[in-house]
């Protein structure tokens, strides 16, 4: 049981049936609390359905799933939990602090802790300026951003976002990046929905692919080291014996010019080949690890066939 | 607590949207129209000297009349206004961020139900007051019964308030109001066959009309409110065009053995003769 409530979300086999048409297949996924966790998959992959059923907003055709160690839909368990909507829509004849204030008494948050709460988090999301303006004055990226302040109000301890960046320009993106980060620090978990691999490269700890509603693979992104990985070299003074040399660490060895370019078993090794270089007497001016890029292993693991 | 905060959140958003304005603006206009036509009216009585049972037998007749103006508008005020409360908030995705709060799905939905409902019932109060009040000051007369009236056109509001939430939690906003409509139109136009049936003394045609008004009780209730506020003399009769002849009792909608509700329309002096 203790473990269990270690984990933020667990599921088990969980399947949605939408009029004969699976949308999920079989969702098994353990995420621990305080982690940032991707959610990724080609269009019609089941990742927006899945987190809709551990919202409560869908029930499981068949089985289990718990987040914050309760079972899905219930309501305690709800009380600690954040939701950005892919498609965010409010009632746009409120103001953004009468929306904040709205969901905030949903919570069950009294109205000093709401007056003291909202300020701050207008500013975290940099809507103060416009604090009385009504939603359908807001363009998509303001709406995004009160959209994110309604999913931060109760201090949630999980957190879904689901596409937080689309409709938001670089500065915007970065704010978020920022959020997630404070969130994590704070010991929050979060589950981050996007089609933006490289948002999701920087700011999960681990993530999960998925395709026609099962998870293909969960990988680390925080122990590229451990990983496979090719460098490119740019060193003058490279001979054919310190080349050759240099097949101890790596069976594939490449020169063009002053360019070699190798593949290691492990990106540790890294600072023992330059320590090689240099003492063999090349001159060493630039070292660039060449790690597969999220999009390159997305595609590797999900397929070029994309979504529907 | 998420009812009363569902509820409020509706009743402001109606004010915030001008709907609640727009509606009583409209009534507004509606009553001044009302007024004005009693008033030549009562002008001309009085010209032409009238006997005073009939000008009160009239103005009781106006009376019916505007509260059936005021129900007809009260049905459409009903369901357009919520219409699209839920059906439009599930298709937009609103709903998505008020559902995954703390609060029971019951909540949120009996919290817009409560919204509804109070904007329905000061509507229905200003209206079938505005209509007493008016025919008060020119003619002198109200509405019989006008409590009972009143509650009952207020329940008409319930049920179809209530039909229309049923609907749009499941259907699009178009077919909800496709439904919605469609079964009032139903109870309506049994209801018109129940009076030709009382009329024509059929007793099949008065059960098909029974039958609907079980089904969609909507209209059932405005024949028994206008019942309810008729003239004396009408109500005696049971004549009114915009009453019934056979009048709708509570007990019909549990009343399972049909024939028995002939005695309803035997009372009436003109069937019995």
């Amino acid at each position: 049981m203790s473990r269990y409530c270690d984990l933020a979300i667990r599921t088990r086999g969980l399947r949605k049936v939408f009029s004969g048409k699976v949308a999920v297949r079989n969702l098994t996924l353990d995420v621990p609390r305080g982690e940032v966790f991707g959610f990724l998959g080609p269009n019609g992959a089941g990742k927006s359905t899945s987190v809709k059923m551990l919202l409560g907003l869908v029930f499981p055709t068949s089985g289990e799933a718990q987040i914050l160690g309760r079972p899905v839909g219930d309501v305690k368990a709800r009380s600690k939990v954040g939701f950005l909507p892919e498609h965010f829509r409010f009632y746009d004849w409120l103001t953004p602090t009468e929306l904040l204030k709205l969901h905030g008494r949903l919570y069950g948050m009294s109205h000093s802790k709401l007056r003291e709460r909202i300020p701050v988090l207008l500013d975290l999301v940099g809507l103060t300026p416009h604090r009385d303006k009504r939603l359908r004055d807001f363009s998509k990226g303001m709406l995004q951003r009160i959209g994110l302040a309604q999913a931060l109000l109760n201090e949630p301890d999980l957190i879904f976002l689901d596409e937080p960046t689309s409709g938001l320009d670089p500065v915007g993106r970065r704010l978020v990046r920022d959020i997630i980060k404070r969130q994590r620090e704070r010991g929050a978990t979060v589950l981050l929905n996007s089609h933006l691999l490289g948002e999701v490269e920087v700011t999960c700890n681990r993530v999960a692919f998925i395709k026609d509603g099962e998870v293909l693979e969960t990988r680390q992104l925080d122990d590229d080291l451990e990983e496979q990985t090719t460098v490119s070299i740019r060193a003058a003074n490279v001979t054919a014996e310190i080349v050759s040399g240099l097949s101890q660490w790596s069976r594939s060895v490449r020169t063009e010019g002053e360019r070699v370019t190798l593949s290691m078993s492990s990106g540790a090794v890294m600072p023992e080949i330059v320590r090689y270089l240099v003492a063999s007497g090349a001159d060493v001016y630039e070292v660039t690890p060449q790690r597969r890029s999220l999009e390159e292993r997305f595609l590797e693991i999900v397929g070029t066939d994309g979504g529907l | 607590m998420g009812v009363w905060i569902m509820a409020a959140v509706t009743f402001r958003e109606a004010a915030r949207k001008k709907m609640l304005w727009m509606a009583l603006a409209a009534g507004g206009a509606f009553l001044i129209l009302f007024g004005t036509g009693l008033h030549f009216q009562a002008k001309d009585f009085a010209a032409h000297g009238m006997s005073p049972v009939l000008r009160r037998e009239i103005s009781f007749t106006m009376v019916t009349m505007g509260l059936y103006a005021v129900d007809l508008l009260a049905v459409l005020m009903t369901i357009l206004t919520s219409i699209d409360t839920l059906s439009g908030e599930i298709a937009s995705g609103t709903i998505q961020a008020i559902a995954t709060k703390p609060v029971p799905r019951w909540q949120v939905l009996l919290g817009k139900w409560f919204g509804f409902l109070g904007m329905l019932t000061a509507y229905i109060a200003i209206m079938v007051v505005g209509v007493n009040a008016i025919t008060y000051a020119m003619a002198g007369v109200t509405a019989r019964h006008l409590a009972s009236g009143l509650s009952l056109m207020w329940m008409e509001s319930i049920v179809l308030l209530s039909v229309t939430f049923a609907f749009a939690t499941y259907f699009s906003t178009l077919t909800t109001g496709v439904l919605t409509l469609g079964l009032h139109g139903l109870a309506f136009l049994g209801g018109w066959i129940e009076q030709f049936g009382a009329i024509t003394q059929t007793q099949r045609a008065v059960n098909v009309g029974v039958i609907a008004s079980v089904l969609m009780p909507s209209e059932a209730l405005w024949r028994r409110a206008a019942f309810e506020m008729q003239s004396p003399l009408a109500s005696a009769m049971r004549i009114s065009p915009f009453s019934t002849l056979s009048v709708p009792y509570g007990h019909d909608l549990l009343c399972r053995d049909l024939p028995d509700n002939r005695t309803r329309y035997r009372d009436s002096p003109l069937l019995s003769a």
